[in-house]
This record gives C-alpha cells, sequence and structure tokens, in this order.
C-alpha cells in the first residue's frame, strides 16, 4: 500500500498548545521535540497508520494547522 | 422643479438629502432639530430608504459609518450635546475616510448649555472634535435656500474627498421659514458605484472599513494621506461670500446666522458714513484665510462678530497674520446680537482708528 | 482520500495572533466552515470589535468593517439597513459587547435586526493584560480585581444570553462551549442555527461562546479547557435559550 498520511500538520502555524493531544482517541498525536520557527515544539503523528482519521485533533486545534484524509 | 415651496430650515435640509439622493436617517432626538429626523422619518418610507432612530448618538453615528462603509449615501443629524456624542463615530468615519453628511443645529453649551441658538461649537467642528489628526469639511449657510444647496452639495463633497462633511445652522436656521427650490434632484441608482464599498465580496478581493493600523509607520502613511486629502480641500473647497468690500474700511466677518444680523448692522453703520463691509465665510473648514489675508492689505481694521465667547476670531487673526487689529464681539449662551451692539461696536472701534 | 477537516474557504492564509491555545481560533474556524457550509462567502459582511479579535478582518476572507468598542452591532445595523438581501455578522468579546456596548447589542436584539452576533465570553479583558470582564466569575482573580471578585463592590457574573432571550426581538440565542470536541460541535451546530435564523428573515440571533484565556487566565491550555468545564460552564449554563420557529 502506498504511503499517504491520514494526518497533515502545517507545522509553522503550530503553537505547541497540546489540545490536540488530549483528545486523541489513539493517542498517537505527540509533540514533536524540534522547534518550529516560532520556537514552539509542534504537534506531529508519527504512527500515522494508527489515524482513524476521526478528525477530534482538526476540530479543538485553535491554529487551523491540521488537515485530516480519510481513504476512499 | 423650480417651483419655490415654503419650508422650515430643518425640514428643507432633510428634503435637500433626500433630492441629493440619500436613502438613510440614523439619529436620536434633541431639540432643537427634531423637525429634521421628524420629517425623515415620514419622507424616507415613501422614497424607499429607511429612517432609524437609534439607542443613542454613539449608536446612531455608528451606523452611520456602517452604512456609509455599505456604499451609501447617508445622514444623521443632531445638535451640539448629541454632536459631542457623535464624535466617536465621526473620527471612527474620518479614519476609514467614508463619506456622510452630519448637520449640527449648534445650540448653548457647554454640558447642557441650552436649547437657544449658538456658535460655540466651530472649534469642535473645525478642528477635529473627536481624536486624532482629521478634519470635517465645514459648511455654514445662512438661509435656507443656502442649506438647501448646501446639503446637496455636501454629498458630493463627501462622495468626492470620501470624507465626512459637516452642516453647521443653529436653532434660527433650522427653524425659520423661508421659500426654498430645489434645483436638482438625484436616483441613488444613478450614482456611481463605490468599489471601496462592502456589499459581499462578489467576484472580487474582499473589502475592508478599518481605521486602524498598528503599525507607526503605516499610520504616519495614513495621516499624510488624510493630510494631502485636507490640503486638496484647502485648495479646492473654499467658499465665501463678500458685500459692499469695494470701499471698506471696517470689515465684519461673520458667518451663519450672526452673517445676516451683520447685514443689517452694515446698512445701520453706513447711515452714520463708517464704510463697513462683509466677508462671510461659508466653508468654515477650509477657511476662507486667502480673503480675509487681502482684505487686511486693504481695511483698517477687522471685526468678528459671533455668537460665542470667540472661536472663529482665531482664524481669522491667524489669516490677518499681525497686519491689522482684529476686534470681537460676541454674544454667548443662546443671546443674539442685535444689529444695533454690532454698530456700538463699529462705532468704538471707529473711534480707535481715528 | 477524502478530505475530513480541512482549511475553511472563509478564512484568509494569515495565521492567528491569538496566544498559544486560545480558543478564539476554533471559534474563528468554526464561523469560517459555516459560511462555507452555507455558500454564502460571497454574500456575507462581518463586524470586527475591539479587544483580541480586533484583528478578525484580517482573518475572514468575507468583506469586513473593524468597529469602535462595543459598537459592532450598530455597524452592523447600518450595513444589513442597505443591504437586507446580504448576510452581516458581529464577532465580539466580553468587554466589547457585554461591557461597553450593552446598549448596542440590547438595542439590536431588541430591534429585531437580522444580524448574527458571535458573542465570545472569556471572562476576562484578553488584549488589554487580564482586567476584570463584566462576565469574571465571582471570586476570579485579575489585575483589576487582585482578590478575587468581590460582588459587594463589583457585582455579578452578567448573563448576557439570558437577558436577550426575554427580548421579544431576538429570534435564536444559545449558548455553547469549545472545551473539547463534543461540545465544538455543538458550538458549530448553533453558530449554523444563528446563520440560518438570518437567512430566512427571522431576527435578531446570538451565539455565546464559552472562550478559554489561558494566558490571563494563567494557565496551560490543556488545563485551562479543563477550568473552563469546571467554573465557567456551572455559571453559564449551555444550551438554546431562544428559538422562534
Amino acid at each position: 500500500m502506498e504511503q499517504v498520511k491520514r494526518v497533515v500538520f502545517d507545522e509553522e502555524r503550530c503553537k505547541g498548545c497540546e489540545l490536540c493531544t488530549t483528545v486523541c482517541p489513539k493517542n498517537i498525536v505527540k509533540m514533536a521535540d524540534r522547534i518550529n520557527s516560532h520556537g514552539y515544539h509542534p504537534a506531529e503523528v508519527a504512527a500515522q497508520e494508527e489515524c482513524i482519521s476521526c478528525g477530534l485533533c482538526a476540530m479543538i486545534c485553535p491554529d487551523v494547522v491540521i488537515r485530516v484524509y480519510r481513504p476512499e | 422643479m423650480g417651483e419655490k415651496i415654503l419650508m422650515k430650515g430643518n425640514e428643507a435640509i432633510a428634503e435637500a438629502a433626500i433630492k441629493a439622493g440619500c436613502r438613510y436617517f440614523f439619529g436620536y432626538p434633541i431639540t432643537p432639530q427634531n423637525a429634521l429626523p421628524e420629517y425623515m422619518s415620514r419622507r424616507l418610507p415613501e422614497v424607499g430608504g429607511v429612517f432609524l432612530q437609534a439607542e443613542s448618538e454613539v449608536a446612531a453615528s455608528n451606523m452611520v459609518y456602517g452604512a456609509a462603509g455599505a456604499g451609501a449615501r447617508v445622514l444623521t443629524s443632531s445638535s451640539s450635546p448629541g454632536i459631542s456624542l457623535k464624535m466617536e463615530g465621526i473620527s471612527y468615519i474620518a479614519g476609514a475616510e467614508l463619506p456622510a453628511v452630519i448637520v449640527n443645529m449648534m445650540r448653548g453649551g457647554p454640558g447642557l448649555g441650552g436649547i437657544q441658538p449658538s456658535q460655540s461649537d466651530y472649534f469642535q467642528a473645525t478642528k477635529g472634535g473627536g481624536h486624532g489628526d482629521y478634519r470635517l469639511v465645514v459648511l455654514a449657510p445662512s438661509s435656507v435656500q443656502e442649506a438647501v444647496d448646501l446639503t446637496m452639495e455636501a454629498f458630493e463633497i463627501a462622495d468626492r474627498y470620501r470624507n465626512p462633511v459637516m452642516i453647521v445652522g443653529d436653532g434660527i436656521i433650522g427653524q425659520m421659514m423661508e421659500p426654498v427650490e430645489f434645483k436638482k434632484e438625484i436616483d441613488p441608482a444613478d450614482l456611481p458605484k463605490k468599489d471601496w464599498a462592502t456589499d459581499g465580496a462578489k467576484g472580487r478581493e474582499k473589502n475592508v472599513i478599518n481605521s486602524l493600523f498598528l503599525d507607526p509607520r503605516e499610520l504616519e502613511k495614513h495621516n499624510l494621506k488624510l493630510k494631502a486629502k485636507y490640503d486638496k480641500m484647502k485648495e479646492k473647497e473654499v467658499r465665501y461670500e463678500t458685500y459692499k468690500m469695494d470701499d471698506a474700511e471696517l470689515v465684519i466677518v461673520a458667518y451663519g446666522t450672526t452673517a445676516r444680523i451683520a447685514l443689517s448692522a452694515i446698512e445701520l453703520a453706513r447711515e452714520k458714513g463708517i464704510k463697513v463691509g462683509l466677508i462671510r465665510p461659508i466653508s468654515l473648514f477650509p477657511f476662507p484665510e486667502k480673503i480675509i489675508a487681502e482684505a487686511a492689505g486693504k481695511v483698517n481694521s477687522f471685526l468678528v462678530v459671533e455668537m460665542s465667547a470667540g472661536q472663529m476670531v482665531e482664524d481669522v487673526r491667524l489669516a490677518v497674520n499681525g497686519k491689522k487689529e482684529v476686534y470681537f464681539y460676541g454674544r454667548t449662551g443662546g443671546m443674539v446680537p442685535s444689529p444695533e451692539e454690532i454698530v456700538e461696536e463699529i462705532v468704538k472701534i471707529g473711534g480707535a482708528i481715528k | 482520500m477524502k478530505l475530513v477537516a480541512g482549511y475553511p474557504d472563509s478564512l484568509t492564509e494569515k495565521p492567528f495572533h491569538y496566544c498559544p491555545g486560545c480558543t478564539h481560533g476554533i471559534i474563528h474556524r468554526l464561523v469560517a466552515e459555516v459560511i462555507d457550509e452555507l455558500g454564502i462567502r460571497e454574500e456575507t459582511i462581518g463586524v470586527a470589535p475591539v479587544g483580541c479579535s480586533v484583528l478578525a478582518y484580517e482573518y475572514f476572507d468575507v468583506d469586513m468593517f473593524e468597529a469602535s468598542h462595543g459598537r459592532a452591532p450598530a455597524v452592523a445595523t447600518g450595513v444589513k439597513r442597505v443591504h437586507p438581501d446580504k448576510i452581516v455578522f458581529t464577532y465580539q468579546g466580553d468587554g466589547d459587547l457585554a461591557s461597553i456596548g450593552t446598549a448596542e447589542i440590547i438595542h439590536a436584539a431588541n430591534r429585531g435586526e437580522k444580524i448574527t452576533t458571535i458573542f465570545v465570553n472569556n471572562a476576562i479583558y484578553g488584549m488589554t493584560g487580564g482586567q476584570m470582564a463584566p462576565t469574571t466569575l465571582v471570586g476570579q482573580k485579575t489585575t483589576t480585581s487582585p482578590f478575587g471578585r468581590d460582588t459587594n463592590t463589583a457585582g455579578h457574573p452578567i448573563k448576557i444570553s439570558e437577558m436577550l432571550s426575554v427580548l421579544d426581538g431576538s429570534a435564536y440565542i444559545a449558548r455553547v462551549s469549545v472545551h473539547d470536541p463534543k461540545h465544538i460541535r455543538q458550538a458549530k451546530k448553533a453558530i449554523k442555527k444563528a446563520f440560518q435564523v438570518q437567512i430566512e428573515g427571522k431576527g435578531f440571533a446570538l451565539v455565546e461562546v464559552l472562550s478559554a484565556c489561558p494566558t490571563n487566565w494563567g494557565m496551560a491550555p490543556v488545563e485551562a479547557v479543563k477550568w473552563l468545564a469546571d467554573n465557567m460552564v456551572p455559571t453559564y449554563p449551555l444550551g438554546e435559550f431562544k428559538e422562534v420557529e
């Protein structure tokens, strides 16, 4: 299967508030160790294969950082 | 059209606004201008317009801001204490460069003051009034016909410069009846479309009506742009009238109601052999400083007559620039000077000349 | 792949200036999504307030006004009367709407002005640095209520939704919250209804959205949304207070 991400973060918009990490039913949204150009640790999902495309992380994100896709 | 009808100043201004294509009025009751909104409340629905009695002058002036930004010709009217409340909206209207017309039928102040005629809002009208570096075009009619003509012109000036225009009168101008003629009638549908207005961003970039510039460099740029506009007004929009200036040795400078009284005083003075003329500023901003400066080269002295403790006199002194003596006579608090009182002053000054 | 959650057309690309975890951003997105879903982006005119969301005119990709403090409902009235066929909304915080702008919001509602108001209640003045708001909770510490809001001297949290719902001119009044996904979903539903009420010409519509201010509450964002649920919701009960058929 081709590697296509279900959840994509616009890291430069992320302010590291961590709200997305609290709502993920799979507990796969984590804060990255790296920092973006604004000095924030952006949120990320490493375990894309575990994502169920529920969209809750995007729903609570105050900065419209997250796009979520579902396979058709 | 072309027909003369007898109308009260307040109602004539209202009708003139409608004839100028204004279909929106937002106001709040205050004496002595109530006949104007009352007239609008009857007439505007007849022509498909909107009359709205707001919860306050503050709200009314912000409704004007909204309607002007939405692209309409819009009018509000009030009297001194109400105009103070409208200053919030007026400053934003000037800052966001919106066209609107504001009528101030001035009454005595400060504070609640009284309800009788006054010209004590000259500073407020011409020097800003609200906060920030801005100007209104200020027009001061001295007859009901002139109030009609200037009101119609005010909408043109407002649109031309994207700037608020204020008509200043008083209870006398507002309540006296004179024959008037409406020289034209504009259908709002024929007015040019305002491409900066907010009417939904259909097939174009969005429009924003705003006076906020957080970057001081941007705000300075904006202020300089406004100043260039005010300079252009000074060049193009000065209006005044002169009377018997050819042989005048003393010149009265007066506007609005006071200028009418000055005319009688000039006749009385001339009967006594004193050659008096009149310069009547019609635009208070831009102020007719050139004609006054020119007169300073010819006449012996100036007498500024106002229904205030001395406001316009400062602009006259700036224009005269020390070349001649500038005297002042004022009545305040709603007291109206009589021609005889003015002649008395003229005689006193006449004595001083010799 | 099908897009489940994306970037609304009715928002510009400009990143929000809000503090990390400030839920203004969620509310902006919900409003934009509703405008997108109703297909009214080119018909909509918004009015931004004074306060933290003063720059809302830069974020919504619709025609916008920036109003003076508290007067957004008056500005919106002016716009709507000129363009009765367009959709006009105000976006206001609690200082703007519930303090300096009380006269304007009450009379816009009472006139049944056909506008939609998004009222963001975070119980504090954000932009000016955390002063007491009319909506500050009893006992809540702010920079101007350093010992906690004392009802003897500073009165009580003002309940705008309850107040406006008794006016005959209001057609839809709801209070919602954005502290978790379930409530965000409800908030969006209410915001959508508040725009539909306007489209249908029913009258004035307002949605009060309880919102978190982590910075001025002195909390981490995750802690702030929990504080909102635990403290604000009991003071400001959620629900639809009025819905005219």
